[in-house]
């Protein structure tokens, strides 16, 4: 039973790593029906100008201010970024279809690593933000030997569940996230409306931006910042097709799904199985929803009136 | 004499650089009227609303010539954000109310370019709810869900939460009930006489359209041809025979209409 609870607390905070990535696509998705294959190349690049922000400021102030200051150019920097992608590929590209655009986003993806890398180099840089990364035991008094938790991992989604409260309240209850949901719903109508488009673009790509950066720095923390957070990203992508494209605690219920899954079929099934199964686990889960719920678990019902 | 609310000037629209479809089009409405548009598909009704609204531009179309004035301020080339704050709302075709919020989200998300407080926009509401009751019993519900009469009624609410003086009004009569038609007209009378809202109406409807319009411009393939106040156009019988389907006399069966027609007068 304690080796059981075990797995599965490691599967669930595993699993919220990637609902936080996914969150990034759903944030964009919602607003502009645009795939942002970009995600995970802003991932990395929010990560290695945070790193660099740290290495650059940590050794001429105190470590709070020095973190402070460098969450502050990290979102400026982000800020920039969406500007810049708003400004230079979306607003051009007004009024073309879906597929367009996601190939705009995967220049963009190639533009962001590539500039990254150029101003920040590529060496793999470590983050630290302070946050506990002690190994603990839990519950020792109900199981043998106790259950072991990361206490990063443990922070990790505490960090995750606020910022899905903070952004679910912002869409549900603020005049800005009610017009990005009527932007999500029909472009043109909102822009009848009086809703300026490119504003809200511009917004929607900013939050994506800033949850990209506590991805890469809760995964920076974990892995370090590398060139390999990029993939992160396309592990992602099945967690947003069981989750629905279009669902913010979708991405996060199908990121804990997809992480226990992994986890469970890794433990249990891996030794019959021949292992490794942790790799490929969760783009089988997406194709078996794909199959049987194609909105995924909470995305919107498409409402046709006939 | 009249105040000119809204002016435009000879314009001309091509779509995608090449596609010439308003061809030096004129049209005049004064403070308080009810300016009907009349055509069918294709003569270019809502291309000329949305070259007022400037909803164009995301269409790949741009107005090449000619201009628009808004109570004597040049508005060709402001964004519709700017337009909305400026008192000019379009209500498009097909209702276009967004179907995964709620009514109430709906008319609320009207008000995005007010400025002067929730107080103003919480009375707005109030006043939109009793000028269409059936949207505050549906206050609730998901308007993806709700009846087309419903919707076209969301949609004329959240336009008039921005607090318009000019509603552009397209095709309000679209695949509803001729009940529901009447129904909403009456509002917009309403409206009209209470709110001092002018209204652009582009209709294919024209037998309800002039009844409710104070003048009517009539519009083919990209031209006015015609124009005057609504009582000169409904007894006009060229108008009569090719948009409101009588003729002089009883009506002909078609079979002995054989292929002559009347030809249109205008078409010299």
């Amino acid at each position: 039973m304690g080796f059981f609870l075990e797995v599965l607390i490691g599967g669930l905070l595993g699993g919220v790593l990637y609902a936080l990535v996914a969150l990034g696509f759903v944030l964009i998705f919602k607003a502009s029906g645009i795939l942002n294959f970009a995600q995970g190349a802003m991932v990395f690049a929010a990560g290695l100008g945070f790193a660099a922000a740290m290495e650059k400021t940590s050794a001429h102030m105190p470590f709070a201010l020095a973190l402070a200051t460098s969450l502050l150019l990290a979102t400026g920097m982000m800020l920039l970024t969406a500007w810049a992608i708003e400004r230079f590929v979306l607003r051009p590209l007004v009024n073309q279809n879906g597929l367009t655009l996601f190939m705009a986003t995967i220049g963009v993806a190639f533009m962001v690593e590539g500039l990254a890398q150029q101003i920040f180099g590529n060496n793999i840089r470590r983050i630290d933000v302070g946050l506990p990364k002690t190994s603990m035991f839990i519950l020792e008094s109900q199981f043998d030997g106790g259950i072991l938790v990361n206490a990063l991992d443990l922070w990790t989604a505490v960090i995750a569940a606020l910022l899905v409260v903070a952004l679910s309240l912002f869409f549900q209850n603020t005049r800005t996230g009610r017009a990005l949901r009527a932007v999500a719903d029909d472009h043109t109508a909102a822009q009848s409306v009086g809703i300026p488009l490119n504003w809200i673009w511009f917004i929607v790509w900013s939050i994506a931006g800033g949850v990209a950066l506590v991805a890469a720095i809760v995964w920076g923390s974990k892995i370090g910042v590398q060139f390999a957070l990029t993939f992160v990203a396309l592990k992602a992508l099945p967690v947003l097709i069981v989750g629905g494209l279009t669902s913010i605690p979708g991405a996060i219920v199908a990121g804990l799904l997809v992480g226990m899954g992994e986890k469970f079929a890794e433990v249990y099934l891996g030794p019959s199985l021949g292992g490794g199964i942790e790799q490929w686990f969760a783009y089988v889960l997406a194709l078996f929803v794909l199959l049987v719920r194609p909105q995924g678990l909470f995305g919107e019902r498409i409402i046709e009136r006939i | 004499m009249q105040k000119s609310i809204l002016s435009v000037k000879n314009i001309e629209v091509v779509y995608d650089h090449v596609i010439l479809v308003l061809k030096g089009v004129s049209i005049e409405v004064f403070e308080g009227g009810v300016v009907a548009i009349l055509g069918a598909n294709g003569a270019g009704k809502t291309t000329l609303l949305k070259s007022i609204s400037n909803l164009l531009q995301a269409e790949r179309g741009e107005v090449t010539k000619g201009e628009i004035r808004l109570r004597d301020r040049r508005v060709d080339g402001l964004t519709p954000n700017e337009l909305v704050r400026l008192g000019c709302i379009q209500v498009m075709e097909g209702r276009r109310c967004f179907a995964h919020l709620t009514i109430e989200e709906n008319l609320l998300s009207g008000a995005y370019t007010r400025r002067d407080g929730s107080t103003a926009v919480k009375g707005d509401l109030e006043r939109v709810y009793e000028y269409f009751p059936r949207l505050r019993e549906r206050r609730r519900s998901t308007a993806g869900y709700t009846s087309g009469g419903e919707q076209q009624m969301c949609a004329i609410g959240r336009a008039l939460m921005s607090s318009p003086s000019m509603i552009l009004l397209d095709e309000p009569s679209m695949g509803l009930a001729p009940q529901v038609v009447e129904e909403i007209f009456n509002i917009v009378r309403d409206l009209n006489i209470k709110e001092k809202v002018s209204f652009l109406v582009a209709e294919q409807n024209t037998n309800v359209a002039l009844r409710y319009a104070t003048y009517g411009y009539i519009i083919e393939t990209g031209r006015i041809v015609m124009d005057g106040d609504a009582e000169s156009l409904r007894n006009n019988e060229d108008v009569k025979e090719f948009y409101l389907g009588i003729s002089e006399g009883a009506q002909k069966s078609f079979r002995d209409v054989k292929s002559y027609r009347r030809r249109k007068r205008w078409l010299s």
